[in-house]
């Protein structure tokens, strides 16, 4: 990972509402990170905190009374530049760039597949979606795409339904399925949640080999801080809306600067802590996103509470240390 | 404590779920959830259960409550009153006095509360149930288990919707309190919160547990999360129990191959430690068609012939250390340094 790589991907000051009847929700309240090529890049962060509706905003895929009302999601391509934040979900260009330049992995494999449609009749549709190809050459594709995600027998398994798959074969299905198209960048979103430890070691395995294969670049999202230490080179902690921190994984997990990144850290019973003593804990509980507090948004349950500050604005991403920034006023002197 | 007392014990448990096919129904096979298992709990421990989905952990706390019955084995209960009961064969009438006495935690706060209830109902309904105490004791009764998990005693009248995941997790705990049950059963309690609430109620089960003098039977699938927590753990696959032992040995110094590749397969929260996992072959046996042998041996990367034709026993390799594995003494397996 050289410093002189250009990202391939900037999402900047994004912001994506909800407008349901009882108020606006902002899911997404200014977020901003930079998607460097052939990396991993973490977005981490309890449920409410924005991770997932992120990931939705870059795909346009953002449902209804949703919408995103500021920012830019600016993605290279062939050397030219595209907005994805400007463009129309339903165009032309937005349907090859979902799918094609960005493939999608999401959480529960179950529900992603139909359950009347074979799985691979969903790839094969995929595929030629993309691609000008025959039905045949597409589910000879979609063979080779179950076989590079390691299906056993790929040429019976893709006449099979998604209920006949065990979870950890589904999932590996919506993989291959993702990457029938060559996407560049890969957004799984809580791709191992719903499987057991050994499964989830295997699809981690299987998600960093792709990698190297493929050069591919990947945007994993995730509540498990264990699962990002294991793969990401840089992370962003978010938290309601706003990105409280990010840079460097060793950075983050050895030397968080954002009092909620360092309360969370703390709070994981690890396996190498000691049994049965009293965890550290957060105080409260994350806030109902109609209750958003004012100033920055952690501060009812941050120990380092400022009154008069942290009450009253919202602080800035400040950079700290090399690649890391904190959006807090501890850093913030400005 | 004196002796340790233990207050169940399991003998020889087996639940077998019938698959039926056809137009009449008929049994083709069995699903093997729960075959052979042993074990006990002594009073004021923490017994956890741990293993990947279909490994059959809840469907023994399941047969331990009696929620379903079990198709063979002991289970010893001792009530207050120092006798013991096999609550394996106990009528229904013989089991409601019992049923007091043990309690469960569930996992989803948000369906196992009644959304159209108040807490008071919710927390009061195991007392009005067994018709314990006037209206007014109740709801003295209430307060003092609403305070004693952390919430406030004016939240009562409210509805679950309007608490967090974490608070309803409380509400499922006062409940379960109620009665002043010895044994908890609480089945994954805390999978489904997020993670800075999560430490916040393993606290308040911790504390309870001291200060009630609770006895605990803790199903997981969070090594991190059952390390916490546990006195004992026992490791269980496909229906079998493959390791038991005291939480530190067994983390330390793990005697099966399988305990071995589960804590390995576990990601640590530290990118410094990015570890040379061991990722297991291959997916969990079919508890339905279950492979010759050690069930584990088509993953296991110590197999050696013996695994495949004979079936490994549960022994005691080291005091209070069991394992049931061909290769247990030979092997000299990875834990969790320190």
């Amino acid at each position: 990972m050289s410093r002189a790589d250009a990202p391939i991907l900037s999402v900047r000051d994004l912001k994506t509402y909800f407008f349901p009847d009882e108020g606006i929700v902002k899911a997404v309240d200014g977020a901003s990170f930079d998607l460097l090529p052939r990396t991993t890049l973490g977005i981490v962060g309890e449920s409410g905190c924005g991770k997932s509706v992120t990931a939705r905003s870059i795909l346009r895929i953002v449902e209804r009374p949703g919408r995103i009302v500021g920012g830019a999601i600016l993605l290279q391509q062939n050397g030219s530049q595209v907005d994805l934040a400007q463009l129309d979900p339903e165009s032309r260009e937005m349907r090859q760039i979902r799918g094609g330049d960005i493939g999608l992995v999401f959480q529960e494999p179950m529900t992603s597949f139909s359950p009347v449609h074979t799985v691979g009749n969903q790839i094969i549709e995929t595929i030629r979606l993309h691609h000008p190809v025959s039905k045949q050459e597409a589910r000879e594709r979609a063979i080779a795409a179950f076989r590079s995600v390691g299906i056993p027998k790929p040429e019976r398994r893709i006449d099979e339904f998604a209920f006949e798959l065990s979870g950890g074969l589904r999932q590996r299905a919506m993989i291959a399925t993702a990457l029938s198209c060559g996407p560049r960048i890969l957004i799984a979103d809580e791709p191992t949640t719903a499987l057991d430890v050994t499964t989830q070691a295997q699809i981690l395995d299987l998600l960093r080999s792709l990698q190297e294969r493929e050069g591919m670049t990947i945007i994993l999202i995730t509540h498990n801080l264990g699962v990002v230490a294991e793969m990401c080179e840089t992370v962003v902690v978010m938290y309601l809306g706003r990105v409280v921190e990010e840079g460097p994984a060793d950075a983050i997990f050895h030397n968080a600067q954002h009092p909620y990144t360092q309360a969370l850290l703390r709070s994981i019973p690890s396996i190498h802590s000691t049994a049965r003593a009293e965890l550290p804990t957060i105080a409260g509980s994350i806030p109902h996103p109609y209750n958003r507090p004012a100033g920055c948004p952690f501060h009812p349950r941050c120990p380092d509470f400022m009154p008069g500050t942290c009450d009253k604005a919202e602080p800035r991403l400040t950079v700290v240390g090399d690649g890391q920034a904190v959006s807090c006023f501890l850093y913030d002197r400005t | 404590m004196g002796s340790p007392v233990r207050l169940l014990e399991v003998n020889g448990l087996k639940k077998f779920f019938p698959i039926r096919r056809g137009i009449m129904r008929r049994v083709v096979g069995h699903v093997r959830a729960v075959d052979d298992v042993s074990f006990f709990v002594e009073k004021g421990e923490c017994l956890s259960l741990v293993g990947e989905s279909g490994c059959g952990k809840t469907t023994t706390s399941r047969c331990v409550l009696r929620a379903i019955p079990p198709t063979a084995g002991q289970i010893l209960f001792r009530p207050e009153d120092g006798s013991v009961v096999d609550i394996a064969t106990l009528s229904k009438g013989e089991l409601r006095p019992l049923r007091r006495q043990m309690q469960m935690i569930f996992q989803d706060p948000f369906s196992s509360l009644n959304p159209r209830r108040t807490l008071l109902d919710i927390v009061a309904e195991p007392l009005v149930a067994n018709k314990i105490g006037s209206r007014r004791e109740q709801l003295d009764r209430v307060a003092e288990l609403l305070k004693l998990v952390g919430l406030r005693p004016e939240y009562m009248r409210r509805y679950p919707h309007a608490f967090s995941g974490g608070q309803r997790q409380r509400i499922g705990i006062a409940r379960a309190l109620a009665l002043n049950p010895s044994l908890v059963v609480a089945d994954e309690p805390v999978s489904a919160l997020d993670v800075s609430v999560q430490a916040q109620i393993l606290n308040l089960m911790l504390r309870l547990q001291d200060q009630l003098g609770l006895t605990y039977l803790f199903v997981a699938h969070d090594l991190s999360v059952v390390k916490h927590v546990s006195d004992r753990v026992a490791v269980m696959y496909v229906g079998r129990i493959v390791e038991m032992a005291p939480t530190a040995p067994l983390f330390a110094t793990p005697k099966h191959p399988y305990t071995e590749a589960l804590m390995s397969a576990v990601p640590k929260p530290d990118p410094r430690l990015r570890a040379q996992r061991i990722v297991l072959e291959g997916e969990v046996a079919d508890p339905a068609n279950p492979p010759s042998g050690c069930y584990f041996h088509p993953r296991c990367r110590y197999a050696v012939e013996a695994c495949r034709t004979e079936t490994p026993r549960l022994v005691e390799i080291q005091p209070a250390h069991f394992v049931s594995c061909h290769r247990a003494a030979e092997l000299s397996l990875k834990g969790i340094v320190e």
